[in-house]
């Protein structure tokens, strides 16, 4: 004890389209919302990581110069959908070196309708030439297999349906149907819309099993949070102390190596060892958490990080959200703010918004979504190529 | 096209009829894959790398990927770049040997007869031709 990093504020905007404000704009509104939230200024903070994908250089230098210039260092990062949650341990990892007692992390995306992510055009060479490293002589997305995301998670997904037993289209649509509903009682959700199984399996397939419903949209929206060192907790007020959130653990891993992760992205592997880290390091088992917020950019996706993070048993993953262990009733609510399905996934700012979510509810301030008594709460985010970001908060008296 | 002699002369070349989609993909009689293989742990690589992923090992030999696989994962597309016939289905299979290959499942009459488990064997086919008459051969899966 006594060396612990806490969330002092956080904040996020409602996840959406907005095509009248910019980026630095979302971003600058999240981050003085948060200083605000922890009863603090942008003249508290001795460093400040920016986490973006899609946006301009020096997004954090951007944000600097509409939310107060004071000259601390900053950090661009991006980390692909890992991104916000890199930038949130960036900072962590600021305080724990006893570099910074205080420090703000931000992720921001502006994405307006790109719509379908990856996956090359077609374009017909004139003359046929091997270029990149696989001495390609024309785009092979969609002829050598499928690079575009629906596709690629679909596989991960049918992978573990040809692994496990009692897997497939059903239990992928469940996961779908369960963070639609949960959207319902999140104002600050992309979509709130209930929609029927019948609806969810009926949808334009995108890449099977995954419809239309069953794929987070592209989007707009940015969160941020203030971590704060313990000792400096300690000298706060007792009304802004009381509201803080443990970070019990905070991991990132990359893939190590695996036989077929040259041709498909293992998302598996690499969640496994954050988790194991995680539980490891903040003392407490899967079986000890009160919600999840995982990285359901595609159903296939959440089904299979039951099993990764522990939630079921080893190859229960069907079992459990067929039996409702998922739902916000359930044994172990996931996702109860909608998950990047419904709430949206404006990509930088994910791995911010997940802990926002986590520590909203050990807060106790989540209003008709609270999980009534969240004690302990886990926010997972992957990102492709990848990386895997795990931060596990816990309500305590500092 | 003009390539040089030895002695400095100009010959013409003969154009190729065909060319392999990527380089990892030999054509002729028996088509097949081949991988840079690691020689101290046999990790498979179809592009070059510095040093094994695995083990860290800087030398590698080619390796010829087996034709024979099992299929263990797949995806049928029904939206995709402009351009890209859908719907398809990919594929990740798992050869005799035991390298995992992404590629398309051709030649089912219903993309949704494709099945988990099935065992496939790769085939080669044309999938384009250039302005100079050559044709882009690339490979596949069909049920074996």
């Amino acid at each position: 004890m006594g060396d612990a990093v806490w969330v002092l504020g956080a904040s996020m905007t409602r996840f959406g389209r907005y095509p009248d404000l910019d980026s630095v704009d979302l971003a600058a509104q999240a981050c003085m919302d948060a200083l605000a939230d922890g009863g603090t200024t942008i003249h508290d903070m001795d460093v400040l990581a920016a986490g973006s994908l899609f946006q301009p250089p020096g997004m954090g230098q951007r944000v600097q110069k509409q939310i107060g210039q004071t000259g601390i260092p900053v950090y661009n990062v991006t980390n692909a959908c890992a991104t916000g949650a890199t930038a949130l341990r960036l900072v962590y990892m600021a305080i724990k070196a006893g570099e910074a007692q205080m420090g703000l992390a931000f992720g921001v995306e502006q994405m307006g309708k790109m719509g379908l992510l990856r996956g090359g055009s077609k374009e017909e060479a004139n003359v046929y030439e091997p270029s990149g490293r696989h001495g390609a002589v024309t785009a092979v997305d969609g002829i050598l297999g499928t690079e575009t995301m629906p596709g690629v998670f679909a596989q991960a997904g049918m992978e573990y349906a040809y692994e496990n037993e009692g897997v497939g289209f059903e239990q992928f649509a469940r996961v779908a149907f369960k963070n639609h509903q949960h959207s319902t009682l999140n104002p600050l959700a992309q979509y709130r819309k209930e929609f029927t199984m019948e609806e969810i399996m009926s949808s334009p397939v995108q890449s099977y099993p995954n419809t239309l419903l069953m794929c987070c949209p592209t989007g707009d929206g940015a969160a941020a949070a203030i971590l704060v060192s313990e000792e400096r907790l300690r000298s706060l007020p007792i009304d802004v102390r009381k509201r803080a959130v443990k970070i019990s653990a905070s991991v990132l891993t990359s893939d190590p190596w695996v036989e077929s992760g040259q041709v498909q992205p293992d998302v598996n592997t690499l969640t496994r060892n954050a988790a194991a880290q995680a539980y490891e390091a903040a003392g407490v088992g899967p079986e000890d958490l009160d919600l999840v917020e995982l990285h359901d950019c595609f159903a296939t996706a959440e089904l299979i990080h039951y099993d990764n993070l522990g939630l079921c048993e080893r190859g229960g993953a069907g079992e459990f959200i067929d039996s409702g262990g998922p739902f916000r009733d359930g044994r172990t609510p996931v996702n109860v703010s909608g998950g990047l399905i419904s709430k949206g996934h404006p990509i930088g700012a994910t791995g911010v918004a997940n802990v926002y979510e986590v520590t909203t509810h050990l807060r106790g301030e989540a209003g008709d979504r609270q999980i009534k008594g969240a004690r302990v709460g886990l926010a997972h985010v992957i990102g492709l190529g990848s990386a895997c970001g795990i931060h596990i908060l816990e309500k305590s008296a500092a | 096209m003009i390539d040089e002699n030895t002695d400095g002369t100009d010959v013409a070349v003969k154009v190729p009829t065909n060319v392999p989609i990527v380089d990892y993909l030999i054509l002729g009689d028996d088509p097949h894959l081949v991988a840079n293989e690691c020689k101290e742990c046999g990790a498979r690589y179809f592009d070059r790398r510095n040093a094994c992923a695995r083990c860290g090992k800087v030398e590698f030999v080619s390796a010829r990927v087996s034709n024979e696989a099992t299929l263990r994962s797949f995806s049928v597309v029904h939206r995709a770049a402009p351009g890209i016939p859908v719907p398809y289905v990919s594929a990740i299979v798992q050869t005799d040997d035991g390298t995992s290959v992404r590629a398309n499942v051709v030649g089912l009459n219903d993309p949704m007869k494709v099945e988990l488990g099935m065992r496939v064997r790769l085939t080669t086919y044309g999938c384009g031709t250039d302005d100079i008459g050559t044709e882009c051969m690339a490979f596949g899966y069909v049920a074996a």
